[in-house]
């Protein structure tokens, strides 16, 4: 056809156009790794500098050892496993009534879903948290996970996809008798692998990134997730010590990095899914 | 948006029962106990403080009523009426806007021109220039701004890069004037990863028969963008834009590490201002202006929707 008789020349450059694009994107990223080896006098003397002159483990070693990163990494894991668990199992649980079944109150439900979806989290936030001082539970972990346990996004992309499920199927394990928990646990929910993953994979995200509440709801060191510790490093008296919040940079963001190269295809599905589906 | 028209297939229930009366209360008890939890946590954690903050916003609600709500008294629309009067939230509405209007351009503008390019043809690398693309969508912000701070700085790489071409750069988070630029380009590195991926997915519906036809007949690359595939594209770019304003309207994370809203409130965003009076313990007064946020962002995502059906 045609188009493959287009000279090569326009692929040459589009892959020139690309490399530099990404390049230039990675770049901050490039810089943060190589400058956490580096001593808070050599970023001093030269903050342009690229390759460290004399690498140092030194920042990471103060990260791992006296500033407890373990500690607040292991936050940052209970609070984001837990939030993952909720939103899969709850708004799966939700979805499915709302895709395949009929009962009073189910357009006002989804109604009120679909119409939160676009509320800004500032708005709730002062009654949130004026309703966790009254329960008691600032500075717990409840404080940081209750309020993120069901997502409207969640449950919105669960239904979405389980209306694509044949009644026939359900129907079926019906006659055979089958209850409405198994008909869920054994028929439905192991159909629904790729809406799962990608429900997973976005509330590990926000999770894992949120900053705001955590920042407000918890407050004292035994409850700060890797993002609060790390923002307070950097605008307490450690503020200047950069090559450390380099390195607090970098073990903040490998996780999820490491996770996201290898899951990258479900973060796609999840993105494209929302937006287009 | 289309999903509440989607159709539901069927939603008659099924089962032998169901037609009965019985039938149906019995569905109608097993569904609401499956919604249960979500029910139970979404009523708590988003209706109830979603209403508060509505009701609070007509109070003088403090930090100091939390103990005795009782003597937080009524004040009609005094809240709403203050924070117009109010210069700093109306520099707050002015920062938002400035950012709203360049961030949202400038971010689908770059996200189209990439996806455009990963969709050009290539073949090799595809994977690669998409996870590079959208590794700053999935970074956290504190952690991102460290590095953006040392780049942005005085002495840092930007301003070195820039005396390569002869130009002497500003020093960036401290100038009034460049502030808010820098803010907006940092926030578009950090989101043109999702839109590139939803671009891309719109692309994959612009039949390539058509290009090749628009090819044959001597069309060049421009027109047959500007032809056939912007139009085809059209409802992914307002999904793009909606997705875009209700996020860039709560515009806060990115200035409150990078420049704690100043130099000289020059940063200052909605949220921020609403943050800020949350933290003075003004209740009522930080409702009210989150609720003036919401109105805007339902607007903006109406008047979106207005403008680009009027293109049909």
């Amino acid at each position: 056809m045609a188009l493959t008789e287009r000279p090569p020349r326009s692929h040459g450059f589009m892959y020139v156009a690309l490399t530099t694009a990404v390049l230039l994107t990675l770049v901050p990223f490039l810089w943060m790794l190589l400058g956490s080896f580096k001593t808070q006098s050599e970023l001093l003397r030269d903050p342009t500098g690229w390759l460290p002159t004399s690498p140092t483990f030194q920042n990471y070693r103060s990260w791992l050892t006296d500033l407890g990163f373990g500690h607040y990494f292991r936050n940052s894991l209970i609070v984001a496993g837990f939030t993952v668990i909720g939103n899969l199992l709850f708004c799966s649980m939700v979805g499915y009534v709302l895709a395949k079944m009929s009962f009073p109150g189910k357009r006002l439900l989804f109604g009120l879903v679909l119409t939160t979806l676009m509320v800004p989290g500032v708005v709730t936030f002062v009654p949130l948290f004026v309703l966790v001082s009254k329960l008691r539970l600032v500075d717990t972990y409840p404080a940081l996970i209750l309020p993120f346990l069901v997502t409207p996004l969640g449950v919105f992309l669960m239904r979405q996809f389980m209306l694509g499920i044949p009644d026939s199927l359900i129907e079926a394990a019906r006659m055979d008798g089958a209850g409405e928990i198994r008909i869920f646990a054994r028929i439905v929910m192991p159909l629904c692998g790729p809406p799962l993953a990608t429900l997973a994979i976005l509330t590990f995200l926000s999770s894992w990134n949120n900053f705001l509440w955590p920042l407000v709801a918890a407050q004292s060191d035994s409850r700060y997730t890797l993002p609060v510790a790390l923002s307070l490093y950097s605008t307490g008296q450690n503020a200047t010590d950069y090559g450390l919040l380099l390195a607090g940079s970098v073990l903040t963001i490998t996780p999820i990095i490491v996770l996201f190269v290898f899951l990258q295809r479900f973060f796609v599905q999840g993105v494209a899914g929302t937006g287009i589906k | 948006m289309a999903t509440t028209t989607a159709p539901t297939k069927r939603a008659a229930p099924v089962g032998a029962g169901a037609y009965t009366m019985q039938g149906r209360r019995r569905q109608a008890l097993i569904a609401w106990l499956f919604a249960l939890p979500f029910v139970l946590f979404f009523g708590i954690f988003m209706l109830l403080p979603l209403v508060s903050s509505f009701v609070m916003s007509f109070t003088d609600f403090r930090s100091s009523d939390v103990q005795n709500p009782l003597n937080v008294d009524l004040v009609g629309l005094g809240q709403y009426a203050a924070l117009f009067e109010n210069p700093q939230f109306r520099q707050s509405m002015l920062n938002t806007a400035y950012f709203v209007v360049v961030g949202i351009p400038l971010t689908m503008a770059v996200a189209l021109a990439l996806a455009v390019a990963l969709n050009s043809g290539i073949t090799r690398f595809r994977t690669a220039f998409r996870v590079g693309f959208y590794t700053p969508v999935v970074t956290s912000i504190v952690a991102v701004a460290v590095v953006w701070r040392f780049i942005l700085q005085d002495t840092g790489l930007l301003n070195q890069a820039l005396t390569w071409v002869g130009v002497v750069g500003p020093d960036w988070l401290n100038s009034t004037t460049w502030a808010m630029p820098s803010l907006i380009v940092l926030t578009t590195w950090r989101n043109m990863g999702t839109l590139v991926i939803i671009f891309l997915a719109g692309l994959q519906n612009v039949p390539v028969e058509l290009q090749e036809a628009a090819f044959v007949d001597g069309a060049n690359a421009w027109q047959r963008f500007r032809r056939i595939t912007l139009p085809i594209l059209r409802p992914t770019l307002l999904l793009g834009a909606v997705l875009l304003s209700v996020a860039y309207l709560q515009f806060f994370e990115e200035a409150f590490v990078m420049t704690q809203g100043g130099p000289l409130d020059s940063t200052l965003s909605v949220t921020y201002f609403t943050y800020d009076q949350f933290g003075f313990g003004e209740y009522g007064f930080a409702s009210a202006a989150s609720y003036v946020l919401f109105v805007a962002i339902v607007l903006l995502s109406l008047v979106q929707f207005r403008a680009f059906r009027s293109l049909d």
